[in-house]
Formats: C-alpha cells, structure tokens, sequence
C-alpha cells in the first residue's frame, strides 16, 4: 500500500542519518582517534602511514651487501623510465664472467611513487622508503645511484 | 526612551560580535573534531584566538564593487542581511524579564522578518552581475520560500498549544514542562521539523546549495571581499544563533529550568541555576546539532531539496498540525 511505503521510507531515511550521526558523534567524543601530526613540532617522532610511499632505495645490509642481480625488470616495469641500470661484468674466483650492477640510476624528479618496480623486482632488492624531505636547490641533484660505493650483491642471490 | 534605544542597540552589536567570534571558533573546533583533526591550535590558547585574528585580517582587506555590478544595491546588500538579523534579536527572550520588545504577536513577527533575508540574498546575487552568484541566490530563494512553509507549520504547532503567539505567554506555558515532553509525539514531530526546516533557511550544509563551494564557487557572495563578505558571513552565523534560540524558546522552554514532577530538591537545584544559563545552553545545544547535521550529512541536489520540502516535510507537517490540533482541543496533553 501506497502510505505505508512511504512512512517506511521515511523512518529508514531517518534511520539511516541517525547511523552517519552516531559515527561522527563518536569521532567528537572520542580525542584519542585525532590523527593529525604536527609536523615541524614532532618530526623526531612522526608517525607515518604504512602505505605511504617517498622513494625508491636499494636496501644494503651491514657487509654493503645488496640482493640486486641487475636483471633490470624494474626498469622495464617503470612507465616513465626512472630507472636506469648499468650493469658490468665481474670476475668469479673461478674465472668466469658474472653479469652485476654498476650503478643503480634512479631518477627522483620522474617517479610517481606507483610501486610497480618493487613490485617486479625477483629478489626484493629495492623498496619504497617512507621519507618525504626532498626538496633541493637543483633539479640534478634528484637523480640518485642507490648502490652504495663497493657495495657488492649478497652471496647466495642469483 | 532615547538612551534606552541607544544601550540596547550598542548591547545588540556587542552581541553579534561577540557571536560571531564565539560560533566560528566554535565551527571549526566542532568541525576538526568531527573529521578527525585538531583545528585551529596556533593562534592565542588552544587556537581560540583565530577567530579574531581572521576578523581583523578582513577589516583590513580591500572591499572591491566590480565594474559591471550595479553599485548601489551591490554594496546595500549586506546591510540587509544585517538588519534583518538585528530587527530578529527583538522579541526573543534571553532570560526572565530580559527581552527587548515583549509584543503580542512575538512568533509572527519572527516568521515574517526571516523572510526578509532573501531578499538580501537575491539582491546581493543579482546586483553582482555574475552567473554565479544569480544561480546562487535564484536556488536559495526557491529554498527558502519552500521551507518557510515547513518550519511555519511547526511553529504553529506550539502555538496551536499554547493558544498565543506571545513569546512570553510560550514560555510561561512551560513553567511545568517543556513542550517537546509535554505535548506527545505530535510536538517531537514538528521538532524534527523545524530543525530540518531552519537548517535549509539558513542555507547551511547539507541544504548549502547557494553557496556550493564546488558548483558556484560561493553562491550569492562570490564578487564579494573584505568586511562586505564578513557582513554576511556574520549573518549567517547570527541566523543560525537566532533560529535555534527560536527553537530553544518553543519547544526547550526557552529559560524555564528542567524540572521533573514532583521532584522538589532536584526542582530547586535546577531553579538555582540563572535562567540566561539555561537560555544560552539551549541554544548552543541546538547550534552544535546543527554543526552536527553539517559535518555529517553530505549535500543534496537541487531537485532532492525540494522533493524533500513538497513530498515529505510539507505534508507530514500538514497532517502532524492536524493531529495537534485534536489534541490541544480534547486536552490531551498533560
């Protein structure tokens, strides 16, 4: 019946704003949720979100070892070529030539943060670091060799 | 009489200042709050300066007419707005014996000189020469012509009840209830009401459709800056204080303390307290439900704004009236 259709759609339309007004009446009771950082004030003890991501780095351990092969899948995986990888050839002890990183070439200024080359990359050698104070004086300081000087791939990774 | 005209004209700016600082701190803490956030912290205490800080920044700013606009009405506009906020302060009661008109038809002359507003609305719109600001005030018109019906009905409600539009006689009929426990569920009706209602006539969210800051940049005030613009965003916020003050005194009983029957120690605790405390904590009671209904409900469309008004809040109020009216004649209220 027409009346009773619509004085149903009247107490769920009330309902339902009862609902969305409880949730914001929790908010404003309740101070502990406020998630705003002060950022200047408290940059010893910001607190990030998990899913945030600042840039690219190659993770070393504490021998300067890094995992990365130089397979370049995070460069082909990269829509707007931030990566550029210059790959070299060492020696073995046993004699043989084995194909390994030069430098890892990573353009700060192109990424957009989309996280498709960590996701590519087969040994997990990179990630995404959650710092955020980039800005410089000039734009070529951007670009970045995330392998550190000597630094060599971990045993064990091929 | 001069002197006296003239201390309650200087008491009436003092208090719109004072409103208006106190309701845009007030805004932006209940704001912040409600998303999650801190809200103004920098300036003052706790932020609580800010307000003032924003007022002077606009007392200082240039205020500009633009070349097309029609200069006179352009610049008259405001000032509307502000003497239909002033000329509201009049029959309302903001403690015993505290009004500054007490006349007979207190509740007709509130519903009358709201209406006024709109017409500061639409020549603050028109007299802009800009496509934004006539949509602007052509959509608030049609919003609050629509919704004066609706809070009008509501209000009748209480009078209905009560049996006079004085506001003084409304509120003595208080004295041993309030009318929203007193008069069953035809009154809580028409308060769910008149809320409604007086939300859209003030053109607050989430009935902001003649300002919608993301269709029209600002609605009616777009080409508007400096003390022009706070004018109106002053009475705004002194609209809002006002209609809640109006539903405080209708169905909250206005400065009447909360009694409970026979109660007599807990009836003279509540008496003890100051009847301006009462009057001011309804108030802001109403106005944080306000804020509330802003910061929780998220905009309705042009055509669902008046679907709303013409196909559920007019004739539910129609009929609520008509159930009221039974009743107050076979006397079944307490």
């Amino acid at each position: 019946m027409f009346i009773v259709k619509y004085i149903k759609e009247v107490l769920s339309a009330i309902r339902s704003l009862l609902v969305g007004m409880r949730r914001t009446g929790y908010y404003f009771t309740h101070h502990k949720e406020i998630i705003t950082e002060q950022y200047p004030d408290n940059r010893n003890t910001l607190v990030m979100a998990d899913r945030f991501k600042g840039e690219v780095v190659l993770t070393h351990d504490e021998n300067n070892e890094h995992a990365c092969t130089g397979c370049t899948a995070c460069e082909l995986a990269c829509p707007n070529a931030t990566i550029k990888i210059v790959t070299k050839f060492d020696i073995t002890p046993e004699g043989k030539k084995k194909k390994a990183i030069d430098k890892f070439v990573y353009h700060l200024e192109l990424c957009t943060m989309c996280n498709l080359c960590i996701v590519a990359c087969p040994t997990d050698a990179i990630k995404m670091a959650q710092t955020f104070e980039h800005s410089v004086y000039d734009r070529s300081e951007l670009t970045k060799i995330l392998n550190k000087p000597d630094s060599k791939i971990r045993a064990g990774i091929e | 009489m001069i002197i006296e005209m003239v201390i309650a004209g200087i008491a009436v700016i003092g208090l719109f200042a004072a409103l208006g600082l106190v309701l845009v701190i007030m805004e932006r803490r209940v704001a912040a709050w409600i998303q999650i956030r801190l809200g103004p912290n920098r300036v003052g205490p706790k932020g609580m300066l800010q307000s003032l800080a924003d007022t002077v920044k606009l007392l200082v700013k240039e205020g500009m007419t633009p070349n097309g606009a029609d200069k006179f009405l352009f610049n008259f506009a405001p000032f509307i707005a502000m003497m239909v906020a002033m000329l509201l302060m009049a029959p309302i009661a903001f403690a015993k014996d505290f009004q500054l008109w007490d006349m007979n038809i207190g509740v007709l002359y509130i519903t009358a000189i709201s209406s006024i507003m709109v017409i500061s609305i639409l020549m603050a719109g028109w007299a802009s020469n800009n496509k934004y600001s006539l949509m602007g005030a052509m959509r608030s018109g049609a919003q609050i012509v629509s919704y004066e019906l609706s809070a009008g009905l509501s209000i009748l409600t209480i009078v209905v009840f009560t049996g006079s539009l004085n506001i003084t006689d409304i509120i003595t009929a208080q004295a041993d209830g309030w009318w929203i426990f007193k008069g069953h569920i035809p009154v809580i009706i028409s308060f769910v009401i008149f809320i409604i209602a007086v939300t859209a006539e003030t053109n607050r969210a989430p009935f902001d459709l003649a300002e919608a800051e993301s269709e029209l940049t600002a609605g009616f005030h777009t080409e508007y800056s400096g003390m022009k613009f706070a004018l109106f965003f002053l009475a705004e916020y002194i609209n809002v204080f006002i209609v809640c003050a109006i539903g405080a005194t209708l169905f909250l009983g206005g400065w009447m303390p909360f009694h409970i029957g026979h109660w007599e120690a807990f009836n003279q605790v509540m008496d003890y307290i100051p009847s301006s405390i009462w009057f001011f904590g309804k108030t802001f009671f109403l106005i944080f439900v306000i804020m509330w209904f802003r910061w929780t409900f998220p905009r309705l469309r042009i055509d669902q704004l008046l679907n709303l008004e013409w196909k559920y809040l007019l004739p539910i109020s129609m009929f609520n009236l008509l159930l009221a009216t039974a009743m107050a004649i076979l006397g079944w209220h307490f």
